[in-house]
């Protein structure tokens, strides 16, 4: 199967002469669940926001098919991101729009700027819309105010306007850390199953190494802005852990 | 041996501070030669002008009307043009929205608009546009400029990146991000500056004609030079109405609006 995305010494530096990434390399299967895990300020969200370019790279390819994310420019970005899905710890919804305007500014990407703005969606789009509020587990909050959610229910919105771009890809950027133990398992499960259910591929990462075995079938360690393990859950062990979080007291 | 813990330490520099602002108050009322004398020879011929002002004279209404429609003319015009223009120009100013080359140079004209007082810039405009209310629709429309793009840049500047984030990941065009991302943030902030603004120009719209920019200022200001003081009371009472009117009204709108 050829892989969705071949990331080829990726590096970033906010700062000159300290880099974040320091020379990324790596070919994501165009299916399943790969989980980013490692110490805080280690770079993950850095990687995952240089593939859809919330980031700037430094130096590096990112290769999506035939096109190279880190060299696009204008539209043909924005055609790049309309495929890739995110999902974001602090949920980022727009606070002050309805349930449904969150999920339909998933097709941001598709519909003219008139028919947006007049709420004008194509038919289809708004039954899809409902369709995954109804998947999500939120048939009943959709004319509710954002802001009026729980953190549950807001990364269920968010998952639902991610999946709402018919993605190629969806990124989820530590998607389950601002909710408690148990909310943080059905969001897992959740979104491990509607992405399964249409067979897009996911790259989340995660501070919890646990919820990364039970849900990912690869797991990419990183320390330091460099890849340090990568294999099957199966394969991950305490000296791998020790390497990517350091000390040893809390395994 | 703790004796020496001061809970409350002496602030040096606001004290010597205050006393210098004090003896300040007291040298310059000495420059400008108010005294005690002086003071009670204005209350006398105060209660002498307030005396010829009772009653109020209503006799004139129609120009008084004319003038008071005039105004609120004035007002409601120059707050619609004022608020059409501050949009673009508070998108433009806003840091973390624009690039530095546009926010920059933006910030310089809302400053330039915001440096002269509105009655002086009525004052250039009735030399440029000559007398009449057009004038005081462009002068109080540069006031309106400078007052409220600035509050809609900093409105923006203030807004949840995170959210923007989000909607720009989706692959949204600018005009996008903007309807989806921006405006939801920061449209009833934006619906309260411009009542605020309304507020403030009916306020500002009943002088401008004092200069000659239209408005029942000018009717004012004629009946004052002609020792009308009971028509000249008449108009006081009416602004004072209208303002508090104004008051009530866009209090109303404010409440609905939270």
């Amino acid at each position: 199967m050829t892989p969705i995305l071949r990331i080829q010494g990726l590096e970033k530096s906010y700062t000159p002469g300290k880099p974040v990434l320091r020379g990324i390399n790596l070919e994501i299967a165009a299916e399943g669940i790969t989980a980013v895990i490692g110490p805080s300020g280690t770079g993950k969200s850095t990687l995952l926001r240089c593939i859809n370019r919330l980031v700037e790279p430094s130096a590096g390819a990112i290769w999506m098919g035939d096109v190279n994310l880190a060299g696009l420019r204008g539209r043909s970005l924005r055609a790049a991101r309309r495929r890739i899905g995110m999902v974001f710890q602090e949920y980022n919804l727009v606070e002050r729009l309805s349930v449904m305007e969150n999920v339909l500014t998933g097709r941001l990407g598709y519909v003219p700027l008139w028919r947006a703005w007049l709420r004008k969606y194509p038919p289809a789009d708004i039954e899809r819309a409902f369709t995954l509020l109804d998947a999500v587990g939120l048939p009943d909050q959709t004319t509710r105010r954002a802001d009026a959610l729980s953190g549950g229910q807001r990364q269920r919105v968010g998952i639902a306007r991610a999946l709402m771009q018919s993605p190629a890809l969806l990124l989820a950027d530590e998607p389950t850390s601002s909710l408690d133990p148990k909310t943080a398992v059905e969001v897992m499960e959740l979104m491990a199953r509607l992405t399964g259910e249409v067979g897009v591929p996911v790259i989340v990462n995660m501070h919890n190494v646990e919820l990364a075995r039970r849900f990912a079938n690869r797991i990419i360690g990183m320390t330091g802005g460099e890849v340090v393990f990568d294999g099957p859950p199966e394969a991950l062990e305490d000296h791998h852990l020790h390497q990517i979080y350091g000390g040893e007291g809390w395994l | 041996m703790s004796a020496a813990r001061a809970p409350f330490p002496p602030n040096w520099p606001w004290r010597i501070g205050a006393a210098l602002g004090l003896a300040y108050v007291v040298y310059a009322s000495m420059q400008l030669g108010i005294t005690g004398a002086r003071l009670a020879q204005g209350w006398g011929e105060a209660g002498r002008f307030l005396a010829r002002m009772f009653p109020p004279s209503f006799a004139r209404w129609e120009l008084l009307l004319e003038g008071m429609l005039e105004s609120l003319q004035i007002a409601v015009l120059s707050t619609a043009l004022g608020i059409l223009l501050s949009l673009p120009l508070g998108l433009m100013a806003a840091r973390n929205l624009s690039p530095l080359w546009l926010s920059g140079p933006t910030r310089a004209v809302i400053a330039v608009c915001r440096s002269l007082h509105y009655v002086i810039v009525a004052i250039i405009f009735v030399k440029a546009l000559g007398f009449g209310a057009l004038a005081g629709v462009a002068a109080l429309t540069i006031a309106s400029m400078g007052f409220i793009a600035k509050l809609f840049a900093e409105a923006i500047e203030e807004i949840s990146m995170k959210q923007v984030e989000a909607v720009r990941a989706s692959g949204a065009s600018a005009g996008g991000v903007l309807l989806y991302g921006v405006v939801p943030q920061v449209a009833s902030r934006f619906i309260g500056f411009g009542i605020y603004l309304l507020d403030s120009n009916l306020r500002n719209s009943t002088l401008v004609g004092i200069v000659g920019a239209g408005g029942i200022g000018g009717t004012l200001f004629a009946a004052f030079k002609r020792f009308d003081y009971d028509f000249v009371c008449a108009i006081l009472l009416s602004i004072i109405a209208l303002i508090f009117l104004a008051e009530v009204v866009s209090g109303r709108i404010r409440a609905a609006l939270r």
